[in-house]
């Protein structure tokens, strides 16, 4: 656990760190599903193809977007695109930096599922065992089937138990062919992707090094300054929801002194914390109505100021002040749909 | 857990450490994608020469460039070299060090790989089966030349039928397996006596513009690093400000549209204070549209003069 809380805090230092920890878990799911996953070739003619290229393809695409929706960048770029200009210019070098960064991240568990299918060969068998150079590989001499019969017999290459084209080409030699171009198309595509990632790490440096500072820098400020206001808005909402509900237990504790016609009780010196914490709830009764008004009858999100001090109203340390009530239940009773 | 601790803050504690740890790790990859990649030699005439040679040197090829990607001190490099004068002159041999530095580490996971790859010696069985000398071998001796060639070709394929029990297979497997390992061991013997002459006659030559490129090039590395804080630290900064002079700016607005009288007296400055005067519904509304419908400007000189 200790080891969790430590890795997980090196992740969490910075943002950057955090999106390459969820860039490297994703690349793992990528493996770990795809080692999960049940490759079965249907072995017919037509449909090897497309289920071959469909496992190849259509799993990376969907990574490619998973890697987008778990990067919570993306709704800072939206954000930040789509918002009106007002007093603050918008630097479209910002928005490429942001999207760039983030589509990175979001291509490495697609090519990671891509590399690690080829290099398996599993998919690429089924996809093209149709197309086997029967010619080279196998038996020219066999009498004579019809094209469509050799398909059907091709097809059936990477399913073992059901093959019957021995005589055809040889079941293990057209499966090892296949594999080979497969394995040979996967480190293929591995080091062009590893290039490509190189050129472009390095040839930054070299360009426009100071325009990429700026970006970043930017990007990081509108990042940090979304934090802070977010941040900002719930203290905001918790000291506003403090003094409306404090100010509801006042306005209880009033209406219910004026609707019995006593005189408020003047809080005890000594009383201490405790009184000043009752709010002047004080029996079972009082405290119960409290709770149905709270239910019923919900206050409205407006906060009074305080009343103007008078002579002698504003006796005691613990005294909360007092309001007019009349103007509380209107305001009540207007947003009591609230 | 303490162990693991101590040795994640020994590699973090500074950049050199980072990026020998880096290097192990790669090292380490590199023989765990090794012993995980199925090999499976086509065993056909012209494809297994290319298939054995591309598996046993594109693999390092690529760990080559991930040790380079990786490394952050490559881009440092890079910037310092291609950065403008200045103020600041340029000293290439600080440029050399650093380069040799990133280059010796990038080497390690490709030659680990080739090492591994002769040592266990599939690769070569596979590229080098066709061009074994079939006289010497007496399952092949006597047979027409176009067909020894098939035959050779299918010799690192264990199950092919024609080949299972043959003890002429197993001799050139054995034949090839021999000088893939001695070749890796060779190699690796040759590689550990460079690096040990190296490490043990650098001192006697330019040690004091070793100490100095080594010095500078840990400082360019370290003045990036808190650049980039102080970078970090400056725009958490201003963004605060800047949050707090728009709720002023907000508060002011309003103080201006409504008619209220202005407030009197005690009031709950805690509280008070952290709803910077927004205090309803429609006014907290009217902050969050004016927050995205016209973001503050980036300048806080304002806030500064207030």
């Amino acid at each position: 656990m200790d080891k969790f809380r430590m890795i997980f805090q090196f992740f969490q230092s910075n943002q950057e760190s955090f999106m390459n920890g969820i860039c490297g878990i994703m690349a793992l799911a990528s493996t770990q599903m795809y080692s999960a996953f049940d490759f079965n070739c249907p072995c017919l003619p037509h449909y090897n193809l497309a289920y071959g290229l469909g496992i190849l393809l259509v799993p990376p695409f969907i990574l490619f977007l998973l890697g987008f929706v778990l990067n919570n960048n993306i709704s800072m770029l939206a954000e930040e695109w789509r918002r009106p200009q007002g007093q603050r210019g918008k630097d479209p070098a910002v928005l490429r930096y942001m999207f760039c960064s983030m589509a990175q991240r979001a291509m490495i568990a697609p090519a990671v599922w891509v590399s690690v299918t080829l290099l398996d060969g599993k998919c690429f068998t089924c996809a093209f065992c149709t197309s086997v150079p029967v010619e080279s590989l196998g038996n020219a001499s066999h009498p004579h089937l019809s094209q469509g019969e050799i398909q059907q017999v091709l097809a059936r290459i990477p399913c073992k138990e059901i093959y019957n084209g021995q005589q055809l080409i040889a079941n293990e030699v057209a499966v090892r062919y296949l594999r080979c171009i497969s394995q040979a198309l996967g480190w293929c595509f591995v080091l062009l992707m590893t290039t490509l990632a190189f050129l472009v790490r390095s040839l930054r440096p070299c360009f426009s090094q100071a325009a990429f500072l700026k970006s970043r820098y930017w990007s990081h400020y509108i990042d940090i300054e979304r934090k802070l206001f977010d941040e900002t808005c719930a203290e905001h909402a918790r000291s506003f929801a403090k003094v409306c509900i404090q100010q509801f237990f006042e306005g209880m504790s009033t209406d219910l002194v004026a609707a019995r016609c006593h005189l408020p009780r003047k809080a005890p010196a000594d009383a201490g914390e405790a009184a000043e914490k009752l709010l002047g709830i004080t029996d079972q009764g009082t405290m119960n109505m409290a709770l149905k008004s709270w239910h019923r009858c919900k206050p409205a999100l407006h906060l009074h100021p305080p009343a103007l001090p008078t002579g002698n109203g504003w006796a005691g340390e613990g005294q909360p002040p007092m309001y007019p009530s009349a103007p509380r239940r209107e305001t009540a009773a207007y947003y009591s749909w609230v | 857990m303490d162990r693991f601790r101590m040795i994640f803050q020994y590699f973090q504690s500074n950049s050199e450490s980072v990026m020998n740890g880096i290097c192990g790790l790669l090292a380490l990859a590199s023989v765990k994608m090794y012993t995980s990649f199925d090999f499976s030699c086509p065993c056909l005439p012209q494809y297994n020469m290319a298939y054995g040679l591309g598996v046993m040197f594109i693999p390092p090829i690529i760990l080559f460039l991930c040790g380079l990607i990786l490394n952050r001190q490559s881009l440092v490099m890079l910037e310092e070299w291609r950065r403008p004068q200045g103020h600041r002159k340029k000293d290439l041999a600080v440029i050399r060090y650093m380069c040799s530095s990133i280059l010796q580490r990038a080497m390690v996971a490709p030659v680990v790989w080739i090492i591994v790859t002769l040592l266990d010696g599939k690769c070569l069985i596979c590229a080098f089966s066709g061009s074994v000398d079939p006289e010497k071998f007496v399952g092949f001796a006597n047979v027409s030349t176009v067909q020894v060639q098939q035959l050779l070709a299918k010799v690192p394929c264990k199950d092919e039928e024609l080949m299972r029990n043959s003890t002429s297979r197993k001799a050139v497997s054995r034949y090839l397996r021999c000088c893939s390992q001695a070749l890796g061991w060779s190699i690796l013997l040759i590689l550990i006596i460079a690096a040990f002459l190296a490490r043990w006659l650098r001192p006697c030559f330019n040690q004091a513009t070793l100490l100095q490129a080594r010095h500078w090039s840990n400082y360019i590395d370290m003045e990036q690093k808190i650049f980039e804080e102080a970078c970090c630290e400056h725009s958490r900064l201003f963004a605060h400000k800047c949050i707090l002079h728009f709720f002023e700016s907000v508060r002011q607005e309003i103080k201006l549209h409504s008619f209220s009288l202005p407030r009197e007296g005690e009031q709950d400055e805690g509280e008070e204070d952290l709803l910077q005067g927004i205090t309803d519904q429609d006014q907290v509304n009217k902050l969050l549209k004016t927050w995205y419908y016209e973001k503050p400007p980036l300048d806080v000189s304002q806030a500064h003069q207030r």
